[in-house]
């Protein structure tokens, strides 16, 4: 079988570069696909048109992009879908294979995120109403409406959303999805590994009607990056912090960077912490540890030894296996170096003193693994002595977790920003630090794991008031 | 692989044999190689007798043109004329210089014969957008376009200020200041009749972001200074260019002149194959590891550069570039130098095209 091509996509019309990269799979030669690799010229030259494609998309009705949205859900999730113009397709299953070659995940977490992605697709009425408070969602269609008895305008603030995703977990593509049903094309530049997804989606997209000048993508370098963050009147940015620091005070970049995620128990639920061990196993765990939802610091005013003990004996179980096995939990390092590169940190970091690598009492092998070629990480829990130890609030690409102990009232103070804090507390002062704290984007009160996610709530920022503004609207009367 | 077609060209036997014995000689020779000749314990006049030879000398070190005084690189011949001062480009730091006489304009008169009329029209203006200052480039381009009968504009911009704002990550100054040059080179070809560019490809994207390169009335656009992937120059040729003004990429510099292309670019794919302006200047593609050979054709290697000309002889000198190597052409009889990169981009990311 020869190698599929992944073209570049401008304004849905497929292009071959000169410039092609091969992907292969982890640990293998095998190649997996030739991508078109795009130079930043034509996305400028691209993005000077954009009005145009908005205007496509724009000439349907929000009701018919919802339609198309339930018909692309479907086809995501079972459909033969287009790779190309030249003839490839992909079944689901290809899909869920491919994907696990190239960025390491088990199939059943590549299930598990399509099941997710098909759920926004599904699902995008209740996400709209969610992400625009309950307003009617024809509001986009002409920018006119009204809100509990006000009349609104709301004019859109780009013809383009950018994304500039990365390669860890196909479900962060869930993030850009609504912007189709608001009328906003996408220009979207694919992760490295992970140009599958992205593909899977505009593909479903297009076969269920949508207009596929809606769509770019671009595989790219840092340039082309650049060009995308510098050209998009708005664009969503994942990446670490080496990559996101730079767009940090730039309102037009909605920044998705280390979630540094954490689980609080109160002082008042701490004796019950063993009945809350499931909670902080799927908040480590879920997903590999992926996402940047998963929780990497557990802090508690006490027993922070015995809790520590206590997941890294649970977390010892976790083992490499057949990508293939329904029981697989952990996730390949796509990137050998990386895995190095944490592996050798978290060494460094316990040899300097203050913390203790608790799960190393529990396994029979190094964290660093490798199953047939393929590099991984064992979970690790570290139990640090003190919140300032550099590995208390870092965030690593694995199920990795620091406990530390904090009293109660300094918590909030102390806990740094997080994407998701579960506070398994009832403490009214806890609730309201929590609540008014800066620090915290999403916050779940009670046992709920850190990776859960409602659709009707935002994720880092409201995707409607990054791609709608409202403005003032006043009507002589009779006009 | 050891043997290049070049040695089995007469003319450049001839040529090499008629240099060495001009700057090893003590009538007409240059103080520099007349030196050097005393240590290296052999006579380039009699051993040198054809191309193939030129490995009996070591590489040239880049270094003597930062270290030794100028005088020591006029031939005698030369000796009561003064001389133009030339440095390389982007270079921070003390600056490579050569010095030279007519050299430039020989080299120049000679390029005029690769380009047609029809895209770069006698009389028609040209403008270049571009690094100027001391550099050979500037009088170059004015003096191909005077030879051509054209007049030129100027736009400068100064690389080694663009390296010092990116080594210091001061990207907006960098991105202000290009804006500073496209907006000079809008306000020229706004207000005046060009038909004929010489710039950079990055400046040549700008200028492309800013206005239609056709619109302008731009026939002809003579380009270098910079890697030119296959991807960028049909990028340039299909959207910049929109399929309707020629494009010429050169490889060139200070201390060689410059090449030309083949003109197949579409039927090569978009893959630049330069030829050295021969007999004056040899390029080979050597083996990294074992810099007496070349490499088989369409292979990767490192570019050396002999110059040979009576104002300055500078053999197998190592350029920080590589290159596949590639067959002859009917239109260029010896070897070529094709996809030129940095020397060692395929294994690190090297911060380039600055302009």
């Amino acid at each position: 079988m020869s190698v599929p091509h992944i073209p570049v996509l401008r304004q849905g019309v497929a292009y071959t570069s000169l410039d092609q990269s091969e992907l292969v799979g982890i640990g293998s030669d095998e190649p997996l696909a030739r991508i078109s690799q795009c130079n930043a010229g034509l996305i400028k030259r691209d993005l000077r048109r954009q009005d145009q494609a908005a205007a496509k998309l724009r000439a349907l009705s929000s009701e018919q992009l919802l339609d198309i949205c339930k018909r692309a859900g479907d086809l995501f999730l079972h459909g033969e879908l287009p790779l190309n113009g030249e003839g490839d397709t992909q079944t689901r299953e290809q899909y869920i294979a491919t994907l696990s070659k190239t960025s390491g995940l088990p199939h059943v977490l590549v299930r598990r995120n399509m099941q997710k992605i098909f759920t926004v697709f599904d699902g995008m009425q209740g996400i709209l109403t969610g992400l625009m408070r309950g307003m009617d969602t024809t509001v986009v269609e002409t920018g006119f409406g009204e809100h509990g008895g006000i009349p609104v305008h709301y004019s859109p603030t780009t013809s383009a959303l950018g994304v500039v995703l990365p390669s860890n977990s196909p479900g962060v593509n869930s993030i850009w999805m609504p912007a189709i049903a608001l009328g906003i094309p996408v220009v979207l530049k694919p992760g490295r590994e992970e140009p599958w997804t992205p593909l899977r989606i505009m593909s479903a997209f297009i076969a269920a009607g949508c207009p596929a000048e809606a769509f770019s993508f671009y595989p790219t370098d840092h340039e082309g990056s650049a060009v995308i963050l510098e050209r998009c009147g708005r664009t969503l940015l994942f990446g670490d912090v080496t990559v996101t620091d730079a767009y940090a005070n730039d309102a037009r970049v909605q920044i998705h960077g280390p979630g540094r995620s954490k689980v609080l128990i109160g002082k008042d639920e701490i004796d019950n912490w063993r009945k809350h061990l499931p909670v902080l196993l799927d908040s480590v765990a879920a997903n590999g540890g992926r996402s940047c939802i998963n929780a990497s610091s557990i802090l508690v005013p006490s027993h922070g030894d015995e809790i520590a003990a206590a997941l890294a004996q649970e977390l010892a179980k976790h083992k490499p296996c057949d990508p293939g096995h329904d029981d697989a939990t952990l996730s390949a390092f796509a990137n050998r170096k990386f895995a190095e590169f944490i592996d050798t940190k978290i060494k460094a970091d316990i040899a300097a003193g203050g913390a203790v690598d608790v799960t190393a009492q529990h396994r029979e092998l190094p964290r660093a693994q490798e199953l047939t070629g393929a590099p991984y990480l064992l979970p690790t829990i570290v139990r640090c002595d003190s919140i300032e130890h550099p590995l208390a609030k870092t965030e690593f690409l694995f199920p990795f977790a620091a406990v530390v102990e904090v009293p109660h009232d300094q918590m909030v103070e102390k806990m740094g920003p997080s994407l998701v804090v579960t506070a398994i507390t009832k403490d009214a002062n806890l609730i309201d630090a929590l609540t008014r704290s800066q620090d915290v984007d999403r916050l779940n009160l009670g046992p709920v794991p850190t990776s859960h996610v409602e659709w009707d709530q935002p994720h880092e920022g409201n995707l409607f008031e990054l791609l709608y503004e409202r403005r003032a609207i006043q009507r002589a009367k009779d006009w | 692989m050891t043997t290049a077609p070049q040695s089995e060209r007469p003319d450049l036997d001839t040529h090499v044999r008629e240099i060495v014995r001009f700057h090893f000689s003590e009538e007409t020779g240059t103080p520099h190689w007349l030196d050097w000749a005393k240590t290296c314990g052999w006579d380039p006049k009699q051993e040198i007798k054809s191309f193939a030879d030129i490995v009996k000398f070591p590489h040239f070190d880049g270094e003597l043109l930062r270290t030794e005084p100028h005088e020591r690189w006029v031939p005698r011949a030369y000796k009561d004329r003064p001389y133009t001062i030339f440095e390389t480009g982007g270079t921070t730091g003390m600056p490579k210089q050569r010095i030279g006489w007519d050299d430039y304009k020989t080299d120049y008169e000679q390029f005029s014969a690769s380009l047609s009329d029809e895209s770069f029209p006698p009389g028609g203006n040209w403008l270049m957008i571009g690094p100027t200052g001391p550099r050979r480039l500037r009088l170059a381009i004015e003096h191909l376009a005077n030879f051509r009968g054209s007049s030129c504009y100027f736009v400068d911009l100064d690389p080694r200020w663009v390296k010092k704002l990116i080594k210091t990550k001061q990207f907006d100054q960098a991105k202000a200041y290009m804006a500073h040059v496209i907006d000079q080179a809008v306000l020229i070809l706004e207000h005046r009749k060009v038909s004929a560019l010489f710039t950079t490809p990055k400046l040549l994207e700008e200028l492309g972001d800013r206005m239609s390169i056709i619109d302008a009335g731009i026939k002809g656009v003579f380009c270098g200074g910079t890697t030119m992937t296959p991807q960028t120059t049909r990028f340039i040729c299909e959207e910049l260019l929109e399929g309707q003004a020629e494009f010429v990429p050169t490889y060139g510099n200070t201390l060689m002149g410059l090449a030309a292309h083949r003109r197949t670019l579409r039927e090569d794919n978009y893959s630049i194959t330069y030829y050295a302006p021969q007999p004056r200047a040899v390029l080979r593609v050597v083996d990294p590891d074992a810099t007496d050979n070349v490499v088989d054709y369409e292979n990767w290697g490192r570019v050396e550069l002999t110059t040979m000309t009576n104002e300055f002889f500078m053999p197998r000198f190592l350029e920080r570039d590589e290159a596949l190597r590639r067959a002859p052409c009917d239109a260029y009889p010896w070897d070529g130098v094709a996809e030129v990169r940095p020397f060692g981009a395929e294994a690190a990311t090297i911060v380039e095209g600055v302009y």
